[in-house]
C-alpha cells in the first residue's frame, strides 16, 4: 500500500477562552491514502470543522503531528502555511466564498495569481478548469448571475486549478438542494477517479454514501472509521430522472 | 502576486465604491488643487515681475539729487538739483565697474504731429541710455553723440506716442513733430515694452538729445543736472561695487564732510527686485504649510476608509489567505489600494489646480505658470500619504486569522 498523503497523529486542539478551555479535538489520528474519498460525519460541535482547519493548514494543532505529502507542517509559520495551501491543497466551502462582482474566470484565476503564474497561462488554465466542471460557457458570469450549484462548481474549478493533491470541503452541499448536491458529488467522484484525494465534511448520510470511507467523530474523537463501496452519483442522478 | 495584478485589484476595488472613493480623496483633491493653483499664480506673478525688471534693464543704478534720509527737511529727492553735469563724465572716467552712463532729464510736454496733440513725457538723454535701459528700435535708430553736442533737433518716439499722433504702429521716421512748439525730426521709433514694473506705460515717451532738451525744452539750469543719472554695469556683483564707488566719488566731488549726509541717492533695481522675490518666498512657505495640513487631513480620511474597507472585506481577505495569499501579499494589496486612492486624489487635484489657473489667466488675465517640479512634488507627497496612512489598515488586514475571517458575517 502507498504512503498516506495526509497523516494526522494524536491531534489535540484546545481553545482557551477567558475562563473556560474548550477541547475541540482530544487526540485524533487519521491517515488518508492518495486517491481516497473520505467523508467526516458527526454531531454538531464534535470537532469536524476544527479537524478540517488543521488538515487544511489554516490552523495549527495544540499538540500532535500532522504530515502532509510526507512533510511535517504542524509547526510551519503563517507564510509557509499559505504556500502549502496554495500548492498542495484546494478548498471548497459551504458558502462558496467567491469574490462578488468578479467573473467566474477571474475567481478561478485567483489561486494562480498567488502562485505567480503568468497571465496567459492563467487564462488558459482557468478556462480549462471551468470547462472541466461544465461551466465553459459561463466564464464571464459573476456569482450573482449563477445558481448555487453553479457557484459551487466555480469554487471547485478554483480548488483544482493549481493541481492540488488534496481537496478539502467543509459541508460543500450544505447550501444546495438534494439534486444539485448529487451533481456536485458526481463531480467530486470524477475528480477522485483522476487521482485527487478528497476529504469532505457532511451532516447527511445520503451524501456520505458517495464516498469510499466514512469517519464518524464525537466529542473531539474518532468514533468509527468505515471503508465502503461508494454509490455511483451518476447512476443516482439517472435514477432520479427516471423517477420524474 | 505580481504588482500589475495588485494594481488592477486595487483599482477595481476602488471603482466598486466610486462615490465613497471620491469623497475620501476630496480633501486631497482640494488641498493639492488649491496649492497648485496658488503656486501657479505666484510663479506667474514672479515671472512677470522678473520680466518687467529685465525690460527696464537689470544691472542698473539710478542716481538722483537729494538725500533719501533727509528728504523731509530738504523737500524730497530731486527737488533741489545737486547733481552736476560734470558728475556724468566723472562717473564715466573715474570708476572701475561702471560700463555706461547717461543722464536722464524728464519733463511733461505737449507734442504735436500731423495736426494731433498729445501730452507725454519728454526725456533728454545721451545715446548710451538706450543700451542701459535695453531700448531697441522698431523703425530708424537712436541719435548719436554729435546730435547731443550740436543740440540737434531730432527725436525718438515711443510706441504710444506714435499711436496717438500717426495711427497705430505707423512708421513715423522722417516726419516732423513739435515739442513745446519747437520742430523736431523723428529719426526713430522705439520697440514696445508695454507696462513698466511701476505700472506706467513705458512707451508713452519721446526722447531727445540731452543738450537739445536742456536748451529747448527745460531751459534755465546750466551747471546742475535737473534729472537723474542712469548707470549700467556688467554683472549684479559689479552693480553692487559700482554703487559703492559712485557714492564715494560723488561725496568727494560734492565736498561733503564726514558728518554730512549724502546729497544724492544711488538706488538699484536689483534691490527692489529681490525684495519682491522675498515676499513670494514667504507666500510659498505659507502654501507649503497649507498643502501639508490638507495632505494630513486627507491621509486621515484615507486611513479611516481603508479601515472600513478592511472590515467590509474580511471574508475576501480570509478567502485570499485560504487559497494561498501570504500576509505580505495582503499587506501590499491594501497599501497599494491606499496609494492608488491618494495618487488619484493628487492627480485630480493637479487637474483642478491646472483648471483653476487656466481659468484665472484667461478670465482675468492673471499670469500663471505651472511648475512641473511642484506637480511632481504634489503627486509624490500624495503617494507618500497613501503609504503612510495605508500601512496601519493594511497591517491589520494582513494579521487577520483566515478561519475567523472566513467565518466573518
Ligand atoms: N475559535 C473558537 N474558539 C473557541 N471555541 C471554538 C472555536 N472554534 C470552535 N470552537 C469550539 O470547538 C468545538 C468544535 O467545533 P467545530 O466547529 O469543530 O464543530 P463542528 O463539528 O464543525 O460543528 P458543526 O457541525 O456545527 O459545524 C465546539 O464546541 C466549538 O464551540
Ligand atoms: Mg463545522
Amino acid at each position: 500500500m502507498s504512503e498516506p498523503i495526509l497523516e494526522a497523529t494524536d491531534l489535540v486542539k484546545t481553545y482557551k477562552m477567558e475562563d473556560v478551555e474548550v477541547r475541540a479535538l482530544r487526540g485524533v489520528s487519521l491517515a488518508v491514502r492518495p486517491g481516497e474519498f473520505v467523508s467526516i460525519m458527526g454531531t454538531s460541535g464534535s470537532g469536524k470543522s476544527t479537524m478540517m482547519n488543521i488538515l487544511g493548514c489554516l490552523d495549527r494543532p495544540t499538540s500532535g503531528s500532522y504530515k502532509l505529502a510526507g512533510s511535517e507542517v504542524s509547526k510551519l509559520g503563517r507564510g509557509d502555511l499559505a504556500t502549502v495551501r496554495n500548492k498542495v491543497l484546494g478548498f471548497v466551502f459551504q458558502s462558496f466564498n467567491l469574490l462578488a462582482r468578479t467573473s467566474a474566470q477571474e475567481n478561478v484565476e485567483l489561486p494562480m495569481v498567488y502562485a505567480g503564474v503568468g497571465a496567459a497561462e492563467r487564462h488558459e488554465r482557468a478556462i480549462a478548469s471551468l470547462e472541466k466542471v461544465g461551466l465553459g460557457k459561463r466564464l464571464d458570469h459573476t456569482p450573482a448571475q449563477l445558481s448555487g450549484g453553479q457557484q459551487q462548481r466555480v469554487a471547485i474549478a478554483r480548488a483544482i486549478v493549481n493541481r492540488p493533491k488534496v481537496i478539502l470541503a467543509d459541508e460543500p452541499t450544505g447550501n444546495l438542494d438534494s439534486r444539485t448536491s448529487i451533481e456536485i458529488m458526481a463531480l467530486f467522484q470524477e475528480l477522485g477517479r483522476s487521482g485527487i484525494t478528497i476529504v469532505l465534511v457532511t451532516h447527511e448520510p445520503d451524501i456520505a454514501e458517495f464516498t469510499n470511507r466514512v469517519v464518524m467523530m464525537r466529542d473531539g474523537k474518532v468514533l468509527s472509521d468505515v471503508t465502503q463501496t461508494p454509490v455511483d452519483a451518476r447512476e443516482a442522478l439517472a435514477n432520479l430522472k427516471e423517477g420524474e | 502576486m505580481n504588482l500589475f495584478s495588485t494594481f488592477r485589484v486595487a483599482v477595481l476595488a476602488l471603482l466598486l465604491n466610486k462615490m465613497r472613493s471620491f469623497l475620501t480623496v476630496l480633501g486631497i483633491i482640494i488641498g493639492v488643487g488649491s496649492v497648485i493653483a496658488m503656486v501657479a499664480i505666484g510663479e506667474g506673478a514672479k515671472a512677470e515681475v522678473q520680466r518687467a525688471f529685465d525690460k527696464m534693464g537689470t544691472n542698473l543704478l539710478v542716481i538722483r539729487s537729494g538725500s533719501a534720509q533727509t528728504s523731509g527737511v530738504r523737500g524730497g529727492a530731486g527737488s533741489q538739483p545737486t547733481l552736476l553735469w560734470t558728475d556724468v563724465d566723472a562717473i564715466r572716467k573715474e570708476t572701475l565697474y561702471v560700463t555706461k552712463v547717461a543722464p536722464s532729464l524728464r519733463q511733461s510736454v505737449q507734442i504735436l504731429g500731423e495736426g494731433k496733440n498729445w501730452t507725454t513725457s519728454a526725456e533728454g538723454t545721451t545715446p548710451e541710455y538706450f543700451e542701459i535701459r535695453n531700448w531697441t528700435f522698431q523703425y530708424g535708430g537712436p541719435f548719436n553723440e554729435q546730435d547731443v553736442s550740436t543740440k540737434a533737433k531730432v527725436a525718438v518716439l515711443g510706441g504710444t506716442v506714435v499711436d496717438n499722433l500717426f495711427g497705430n504702429g505707423a512708421d513715423a521716421v522722417g516726419s516732423t513733430v513739435r515739442i513745446n512748439n519747437v520742430p523736431f525730426e523723428v529719426i526713430g521709433v522705439l520697440a514696445r515694452k508695454g507696462q513698466a514694473a511701476t505700472g506706467q506705460d513705458a512707451d508713452d515717451v519721446v526722447m531727445v538729445p540731452a543738450g537739445t532738451f536742456a536748451a529747448k525744452v527745460q531751459g534755465g539750469l546750466r551747471q546742475y543736472l535737473g534729472g537723474s543719472i542712469y548707470v549700467g554695469a556688467a554683472t549684479p556683483d559689479d552693480t553692487r561695487r559700482a554703487q559703492a564707488e559712485i557714492t564715494q566719488l560723488l561725496r568727494a566731488r560734492h565736498k561733503l564732510r564726514d558728518d554730512e549726509a549724502d546729497d544724492f541717492t544711488v538706488s538699484s533695481l536689483a534691490e527692489a527686485a529681490s525684495a519682491r522675490q522675498e515676499g513670494t518666498e514667504t507666500m510659498t512657505r505659507l502654501l507649503a504649510g497649507i498643502a501639508l495640513v490638507s495632505l494630513l487631513v486627507g491621509g486621515i480620511g484615507i486611513m479611516n476608509i481603508m479601515l472600513v474597507s478592511v472590515t467590509e472585506r474580511t471574508r475576501e481577505i480570509g478567502l485570499r489567505m485560504a487559497i494561498g495569499a501570504r500576509p505580505g501579499d495582503i499587506l501590499i494589496q491594501f497599501v497599494i489600494e491606499a496609494v492608488v486612492l491618494a495618487s488619484v486624489g493628487g492627480l485630480l487635484g493637479v487637474g483642478l489646480g491646472f483648471g483653476v489657473a487656466t481659468y484665472l489667466s484667461s478670465e482675468f488675465g492673471w499670469a500663471t505658470k505651472i511648475d512641473p517640479q511642484i506637480v511632481a512634488l504634489a503627486l509624490g507627497s500624495s503617494a507618500l500619504v497613501g503609504i503612510g496612512f495605508g500601512l496601519y489598515p493594511a497591517h491589520k488586514a494582513s494579521r487577520l486569522d483566515p478561519i475567523q475571517a472566513l467565518r466573518y458575517e
